[in-house]
């Protein structure tokens, strides 16, 4: 079994029109034990700004503190906010400094440009190698499940509450047919003026 | 925990802090992680007035395609591009580095930089980490030295060549340079030739996919043709899934308003 898939988990995020959707599973388990249900594996870093991490739940904890201690850093000495794009670089060069040893996480980064309220969205591979495509991007246990169902349900130009209905039954059919992801999802929307935030009833097994 | 972080700040250079827990997880069997590897068919020809590179545009995780569409040629400086297959991580950070140190080297010596020295800085690099950095590249561009491909392995050696491959699909885009490759090619020529020999690739190699980006570069001038050849267009869909508002059943909705609020002040400036 690959250490990635040590405590499960799985992480979405989608590009709608004017708005960004990123969405996560609540398990945290231990190979086949679950110890809770109420972990999500997407922080709130910025206000139009969220990173989800899928992966091993140690590094998890220990790259979004070393991440959120680097933005700290930049936003204090910048004087201003950070934009996702700089995020995802600043993560992507962190990530490639572990290249010989690396955290045993998935990343990706949804959010809105602060200036021009552009959709951004960008997951990378444990060592830091950036993908930003204007589809979609999938992290964790059943991603080919994700990849399958957002290839089939995603289109371009979706409003928010079409958005959130593509996103939330790509998530929860993807994880139902993984054993090691599930157990409730959440739902982001960020739109320009709003933030939604929707828990999705789901298969509790 | 941010206080301990602020006592460690980020040093340059590679940090192998994880490696021994790692090696402890690996020896306990646990499976290493799959890394994003660009299986590639990458290629480069000198013709008339330059040279050209093409590349695919497929990044793959194992067997599932993670990016349909990525870009393979890397800047170098003004005048040198260079391709990148294996790692992707790997070939992307590489070229990066030595994109700036050229820039440096530019500034030093005020004077456009040369293939040979791309070159030499790319397999320096790469022989002192022993092939751990699995970069395999190929570097193509003009100077005043004329046009050059080099490819580079990722153990450090490299081979000054008129025409170059490499990746997964290196045999099958060679046979078409084998074939077809002659001294003195036109720029049309030229093209045809590597949009000829990367869909070899594309299409009898697993590890390459997509579409087709090509480089020009000629003395004083380059032309970067990104997805110059579609070669594998989707379908057009004849139908899709619309969902009904409140298909998914919620048991929280938690709107956080941004109070967005815009206004405009006139500021009296003196006039004189």
């Amino acid at each position: 079994m690959s250490i990635l898939a040590y405590n499960g988990g799985c992480v979405v995020a989608m590009r709608g029109k004017d708005c960004v959707a990123i969405a996560t599973d609540h398990r945290f388990g231990i190979q086949a034990q679950t110890i809770s249900t109420d972990f999500k594996k997407v922080f709130h870093i910025g206000p139009r700004m969220f990173l989800g991490l899928t992966g091993l739940q140690t590094d998890i904890l220990t790259v979004r503190d070393r991440l959120m201690f680097r933005k700290n850093l930049y936003e204090t000495r910048e004087n201003r906010e950070m934009c996702p794009k700089p995020f995802s670089a600043m993560m992507s060069s962190f990530l490639y400094e572990h290249r010989f040893g690396p955290y045993f996480i998935e990343p990706v980064v949804a959010g809105l440009d602060p200036k021009t309220m552009e959709p951004f969205i960008c997951n990378m591979d444990l060592i830091g190698c950036p993908n930003a495509p204007d589809d979609f991007v999938v992290a964790g246990t059943c991603a080919e499940q994700l990849y399958g169902m957002c290839e089939t349900l995603w289109k371009p130009d979706l409003e928010p509450d079409q958005l959130f209905e593509v996103i939330a039954q790509s998530i929860v059919n993807a994880f139902d047919r993984d054993a090691m992801s599930g157990w409730g999802a959440t739902v982001y929307i960020i739109e320009k003026d709003k933030i939604t935030e929707r828990t999705l009833k789901t298969r509790m097994d | 925990m941010d206080l301990d972080n602020a006592r460690e700040l980020p040093r340059a250079g590679f940090n192998f802090d994880n490696c021994k827990r790692n090696a402890t997880l690996l020896n306990r069997g646990f499976k290493p992680p799959i890394t994003t590897k660009t299986g590639t068919t990458i290629v480069g020809i000198i013709y008339k007035d330059g040279v050209i590179l093409g590349a695919d545009t497929r990044a793959t995780e194992g067997p599932i395609v993670s990016d349909k569409n990525c870009a393979k040629i890397h800047y170098l400086a003004k005048n040198i591009y260079c391709c990148g297959a294996g790692t992707a991580a790997d070939t992307e950070m590489t070229t990066d580095l030595i994109s700036s140190q050229l820039e440096l080297h530019r500034l030093q010596t005020d004077r456009e930089v040369r293939v040979v020295a791309a070159n030499t800085m790319l397999k320096q690099m790469l022989f002192r980490y022993q092939g751990h950095i699995s970069a395999a590249l190929v570097l193509g561009g003009v100077d005043k030295t004329g046009p050059h491909i080099y490819s580079i392995h990722p153990h450090g050696s490299s081979d000054k060549l008129p025409y170059a491959t490499m990746g997964s699909g290196s045999l099958a885009a060679m046979t078409v340079f084998e074939s077809r490759w002659k001294p003195d090619l036109s720029e049309e020529e030229g093209k045809k030739l590597v949009r000829d020999a990367d869909p070899t690739g594309v299409f009898n190699d697993l590890g390459s996919g997509s579409n087709i980006d090509l480089c020009v570069i000629r003395k004083g001038s380059v032309e970067y043709l990104r997805n110059y050849e579609l070669a594998n267009k989707k379908g057009k869909r004849q139908l899709d899934y619309r969902f009904k508002t409140g298909t998914s059943t919620v048991l929280h909705t938690n709107i956080k308003d941004l109070l967005v609020t815009e206004r405009v002040q006139a500021v009296p400036m003196e006039i004189s």
